[in-house]
């Protein structure tokens, strides 16, 4: 029963602050509808025996990429509500029909088979751990090449921001 | 007595992805876009955890790590983008956009 209610509640607030996220008017209720889901998916890691993933996603997405949203928010001001004129025409008609068909099939899918996945491989008798020393060992050992491929990925992201972000002025641009 | 199984958490993924796609196709605010894009790679980190609890192998639990690193970065680039495309026309709605073509 608690195996239940640990898997149901941090399931309806995962979906309900996803919800929050597409629907609010506001851009810091969606802020916050999405520091709602991330903070639940945490939960949701735990009792998948991802401590380490658990606690990685509350410091980098609920406490880094968060402030920087609410940042963004707070520069550019509360924006204008969508305009519903179309620039595209027939555009939220085809949206419309795209988003039917494909409601159409995952419930053809469900009421087919139900909740059962039929997945290809059986539940592993393994119980994996994800403690920090565990990931560890593995990623800089037959993982280190892809390690040292995003460090290099995130000093381009940080290079690339830095030279959007900043201002030249005329005097000092080279062209 | 009902467990708690791996299909479970495969379907609270999609029904989260399908919630992130929803909103990438509705909302016209290039924030709110974002946002739903975070939802959607979620989704996918869901799947990789599972997965990786399901065959009892720590990979998933490590591509993880990237799919974070990789959100982080586009999440940065992104926002600066944004931020320098309001200064110019006071706006983050998508329908704005057609300056930036080539």
């Amino acid at each position: 029963m608690t195996e239940i209610l640990l898997f149901a509640i941090p399931a309806l607030l995962i979906i309900l602050g996803a919800l929050i996220v597409v629907f609010a008017k506001n851009p810091v209720h969606n802020a916050m509808g999405l520091v709602l889901t991330l903070t639940s998916l945490a939960i949701v890691y735990i009792t998948l025996n991802a401590t380490f993933v658990a606690m990685v996603q509350m410091l980098v997405y609920a406490g880094a990429v968060m402030t920087l949203f609410l940042f963004v928010i707070m520069m550019i001001g509360v924006d204008k509500p969508d305009q519903s004129k179309e620039s595209i025409k027939g555009q939220s008609l085809l949206i419309s029909g795209t988003l039917i068909i494909l409601v159409a099939i995952v419930l053809f899918v469900i009421l087919e088979n139900g909740l059962n996945w039929d997945l290809f491989f059986p539940e592993s008798e393994n119980i994996i751990d994800g403690t920090p020393s565990l990931i560890a060992g593995v990623m800089f050992t037959s993982w280190v090449l892809p390690f040292e491929i995003i460090s290099i990925l995130l000093i381009v992201a940080t290079t690339a921001a830095l030279a959007l972000a900043y201002e030249f002025k005329k005097s000092d641009s080279n062209d | 007595m009902i467990e708690v199984t791996s299909d479970w958490y495969l379907t609270l993924s999609a029904i989260l992805f399908s919630i992130g796609f929803l909103g990438m196709m509705f909302r016209k605010n290039a924030l709110i876009m974002f946002m739903c894009i975070e939802l959607m790679l979620n989704a996918v980190n869901l799947t990789f955890i599972t997965a990786s609890r399901h065959l009892g192998l720590i990979d998933g639990q490590i591509a993880v790590f990237f799919v974070l690193v990789v959100a982080a970065a586009e999440v940065v680039v992104g926002l600066a983008i944004i931020v320098s495309i309001f200064k110019k026309q006071e706006s983050a709605s998508v329908d704005m956009l057609s300056s930036s073509k080539g």
